[in-house]
């Protein structure tokens, strides 16, 4: 078989962050080529190099398509060459037509003038071709999540596709949908359509999969055949493969007999969506002194439960009760939760953690200014020596106090965010993604940090999508899915292997 | 020798502070930019009027001219600095002005009672926009359009399309009142220069103390050159300002309210709980939320004293006009958000300053005065107007990008 799709040695770099380092991959013609690893490898990273969305120039390698170098410059160009990329987040206006979705930006028009007779024909023909017996003038608005995508491959097909990539297509899709998908891509491999599949269910990959590629920390580590038949563990051990090294500072837990929180029977509703639960009765508690960690894959609910529990900040219908200390607490607003000793870091700081165009000293004290005032005014000397305090202790990398925290690199905006929850004082601390996009030595500052407030006798939730860091950092594990706690393991006996293959199972049995 | 205390970070931090004169201008355009254009404004008006501009009668009239803007701007920087806006000042002012002349004039309600109950409408009108703004989230852009067009019509209603008064004498001294000489001067009002240099001095007193408190915090940016430059500016402007209208007839009594409102507002949005958390808001709600501040409440109260300052703008208003029309206060929305955007507020909300909307207010105040004088037409007073608070939010977004 000829190679359609050869990506080699693609070399991509963020500021201070290495995202891809000299991946190569190979796609044959027809074949349906699945990427696998863990979130933030670097797939999606490497299929926006292939689409264009990093164009040109802003990485280094080839990419050899059809016999021939490409230099794209933007999706434009890859879609003229018949490179359809369909994201995890689907890209349709929902309150318009199921037709005019699939022509935008392509519409059937003479002389900007829309053809809607024929807009509407074409789109039902495309739609019967992916098997939907939707009318093309009805909105999509008004169809499920599985119609939707379907609704986006159709849109592929309209421009020409000859090789489509599909991102974690049915991670938000019930099972029967998810085989509907499946099928179409067998369907379409039939037809001598190429697809690269992102996934992380590998039930569906090696059902449908001829070649798998892992990634690994930016970097292709393996490339297997799948139609010799190939174990599940085999991928798992590539996927994670990484060896812990002291990139954790040494810890000597003292945890106490206290409970510091407990939580049962969680449940969530989705905001928008009342007929999805979201987090689906959780339970868990955590001891004074304690680390708890909680591993999933993203989606699975962890932030929802977080945010849900932190005020009520995410979801509706929230049933279910928390007791911090030993007392039952209303948690029913961000204020109360505060009260109450509970503290929520975000996994998103920019759009949920710091006021930007702030400085140091007036994000600081934010969640606690009754903190740094007599009354109600505050007491600027109070509030510059609890920044200058946090800045020291912390050690954040900025000129003063005064500098905007718009100008801090990532790991110090995180130290500026986490600074805010120290000096609110909490009983139990919610870190969610505390090190996300930061570098190495920051990362080990902030454990150093989780560790030595837990040594105070702080109880620490970490949620993390890193393996690694929540075995080098905690005491105990939850493992959530699909918005349940599948699984608990002391970290001791935990592996990157048993966790992966917990969430993996788990998904397998819906 | 002192090893034992000395903290590395500690070492490096008074060093850092005091920036050279050249980068700390360039990082603080902003803040200094709209100071610079108004005294370039003003000197060019006094130029080319041939000093009337800054004759102690046209002085005064510009202040009472003004100072209804004025004292809406200081209420719309918040809706601003909130993250909002408030279409619907100019017709709240115009109805509370109808309201009054309706409750002294025709029903002989003691001015004061009248007064009192004009500021509780005007509270109350504000809570009824911000209510739907804050806890149901509709727009303020579209509450306020439709509160614009409400009062509009309910000053119509009111006034049943005619214009009323006069009003009593002691009403319209709020606006045409001049504090009495105390001190009995002759030429000169002599209380009104006291009061001035007192003022003045009384701001250069706190401006010292807080930059040595800073100075303790080792928090202090600004170049000392600097510091003295522009204190010492307002100090002089100050006291140059009260002598000129000491020597006409004093200070309008309007100033009094409006200086006063100046100093209190101020000091609310820079200094106090309340007034940090309305701009964590408009810089970052959902960041603000999370960190346990009721951004509801607070975008319902800053609505609900717009409303009372609107409708004091509104009693100021009919009392220099010494009657209510119905076209009272159309389009006067629109200046005060000119003002508020010239004097450096950002239209997302978390940046803006008093005193920073209300020389934004005296730029056009000066620029509508001196261009009258000048014998220059509505037409292109309203294009010149219009071109300059382009220019001022081009400036500051230019100037945002580069730093």
């Amino acid at each position: 078989m000829s190679v359609l799709l050869e990506m080699r040695a693609i070399t991509k770099e963020f500021p201070g962050v290495k995202a891809l380092d000299r991946v190569s991959l190979s796609v044959e013609d027809g074949e349906i080529h699945a990427l696998v690893g863990e979130n933030g490898a670097g797939k999606s990273t490497l299929m926006k190099v292939l689409s264009g969305v990093y164009p040109h120039g802003s990485y280094s390698g080839d990419i050899v398509y059809d016999g021939q170098v490409k230099a794209f410059r933007g999706i434009v160009d890859s879609e003229a060459e018949g490179i359809i990329i369909i994201h995890q987040e689907l890209a349709l206006v929902p309150l318009l037509s199921i037709a005019e979705n699939i022509f935008l930006g392509n519409e059937r028009s003479t002389r900007g003038i829309i053809d809607w007779r024929e807009t509407n024909r074409r789109a039902g023909e495309l739609l019967a071709r992916v098997g939907l017996k939707e009318h093309p003038e009805a909105l999509v608005d008004s169809l499920g999540l599985g119609k939707q995508q379907l609704v986006e491959i159709a849109k592929a097909l309209s421009k020409n596709v000859r090789l489509l990539i599909l991102d974690e297509p049915t991670s938000s899709l019930n099972e029967t949908d998810s085989q509907k998908l499946l099928d179409l891509l067998l369907e379409f491999k039939a037809r001598g359509i190429t697809s690269i599949l992102i996934s992380h269910k590998l039930n569906e990959i090696s059902r449908v999969a001829d070649t798998i590629t892992v990634i690994r920390d930016g970097a292709a580590v393996s490339k297997l055949d799948c139609r010799q038949g190939i174990s599940e563990d085999r991928i798992i051990r590539d996927m994670v493969g990484r060896s812990l090294d002291d990139r954790y500072p040494a810890r000597d837990p003292k945890i106490r007999p206290e409970t510091a929180m407990e939580v049962r029977n969680w449940c969530v509703t989705h905001p928008l969506h009342s007929d999805r639960q979201v987090v689906r009765d959780v339970s868990f508690h955590v001891k004074k002194g304690e680390v708890v960690g909680i591993a999933g894959l993203m989606g699975a609910g962890r932030t929802e439960l977080a945010m849900s529990l932190f005020g009520r900040s995410y979801g509706q219908n929230i049933t279910g009760t928390a007791e911090i200390n030993g007392h039952k607490v209303d948690l029913s607003s961000v204020r109360k939760a505060i009260n109450a000793g509970l503290a929520y870091a975000t996994e998103d700081r920019k759009t949920y953690g710091l006021v930007l165009d702030d400085t140091i000293r007036r994000n600081v004290p934010l969640a606690d200014l009754e903190g740094v005032a007599s009354g109600l005014v505050v007491d600027r000397a109070k509030e510059a020596a609890v920044a200058n305090r946090y800045r020291d202790r912390l050690n954040i990398k900025s000129s003063s106090i005064e500098q905007e925290t718009v100008n801090l690199s990532g790991g110090n905006q995180q130290k500026v965010v986490l600074s805010k929850w120290l000096f609110a004082d909490p009983d139990v601390l919610i870190l969610d993604e505390p090190t996300r996009g930061i570098d190495v030595g920051a990362k080990f500052e902030i454990y150093t940090v989780i560790r030595d407030l837990a040594a105070t006798g702080k109880a620490i939730i970490v949620i993390s999508s890193e393996l690694p860091e929540l075995l080098g950092i905690t005491d105990r594990l939850y493992v959530m899915n699909e918005g349940r706690f599948v699984g608990e393991m002391p970290t001791a006996e935990a592996s990157q292997e048993k966790i992966m293959a917990t969430i993996i199972r788990s998904g397998d049995r819906t | 020798m002192t090893q034992t205390t000395t903290n590395p970070e500690n070492a490096e931090l008074p060093a850092v502070p005091v920036k050279s004169a050249g980068a700390f201008l360039r990082g603080h355009m902003r803040e200094y930019g709209i100071l610079f254009a108004l005294i370039a404004i003003m000197a060019f008006f006094q130029v080319a009027t041939g000093g009337i501009l800054l004759k102690p009668v046209n002085l005064t009239n510009l202040i009472l001219q003004n100072s209804y803007i004025i004292i809406m701007a200081i209420g719309m920087l918040l809706v601003i600095v909130a993250g909002h806006i408030d279409l619907s000042v100019g017709s709240v002012m115009g109805f509370v002005g109808a309201l009054a002349a309706v409750m002294i004039v025709n029903w002989d309600i003691p001015y004061f009672i009248a007064a009192l109950l004009c500021l509780v409408a005007g509270g109350i009108i504000g809570m009824a926009q911000g209510f739907w703004v804050a806890y149901f989230r509709i727009p303020s852009f579209i509450v306020t359009l439709a509160g614009m067009l409400v009062f509009k019509g309910l000053t119509l209603w009111l006034l049943a399309g005619q214009s009323v008064g006069p009003f009593p004498k002691q009403f319209q001294l709020i606006s045409s009142g001049f504090i009495p000489d105390l001190l009995g001067g002759e030429e000169l009002n002599l209380f009104s220069l006291l009061i001035g240099v007192l003022v003045a001095t009384a701001i250069l007193v706190l401006a010292i103390r807080n930059r040595s408190e800073a100075g303790k915090s080792g928090s202090v940016e600004e170049p000392f050159s600097f510091f003295a430059a522009r204190n010492g500016l307002i100090f002089i402007a100050l006291i140059y300002m009260s002598y000129l209208m000491a020597d006409f007839r004093g200070l309008p009594n309007v100033f009094i309210v409006m200086a006063l409102l100046i100093a209190i507002y101020s000091f609310v949005t820079s200094r106090t709980t309340i007034g940090r958390r309305v701009y964590a808001i408009g810089g970052n709600e959902k960041a603000a939320m999370l960190s346990g501040i009721d951004s509801q409440k607070l975008t319902f109260l800053t609505f609900a004293n717009m409303g009372v300052l609107a409708a004091l703008a509104g009693l100021v208003f009919a009392a220099r006009l010494n009657t209510a029309t119905p076209k009272a206060g159309a389009g006067f929305e629109l200046d005060v958000i000119a003002a508020v955007f010239i004097g450096g507020a950002s239209m997302s909300g978390g940046v803006g300053t008093v005193v920073g909307a209300v020389i934004g207010a005296f730029i056009m105040g000066v620029m509508n005065n001196g261009m009258s004088i000048l014998g220059i037409g509505i037409d292109w007073q309203q294009c010149i107007k219009g071109l300059v608070l382009l220019a001022a939010v081009i400036f500051d977004v230019m100037n945002k990008k580069k730093g």
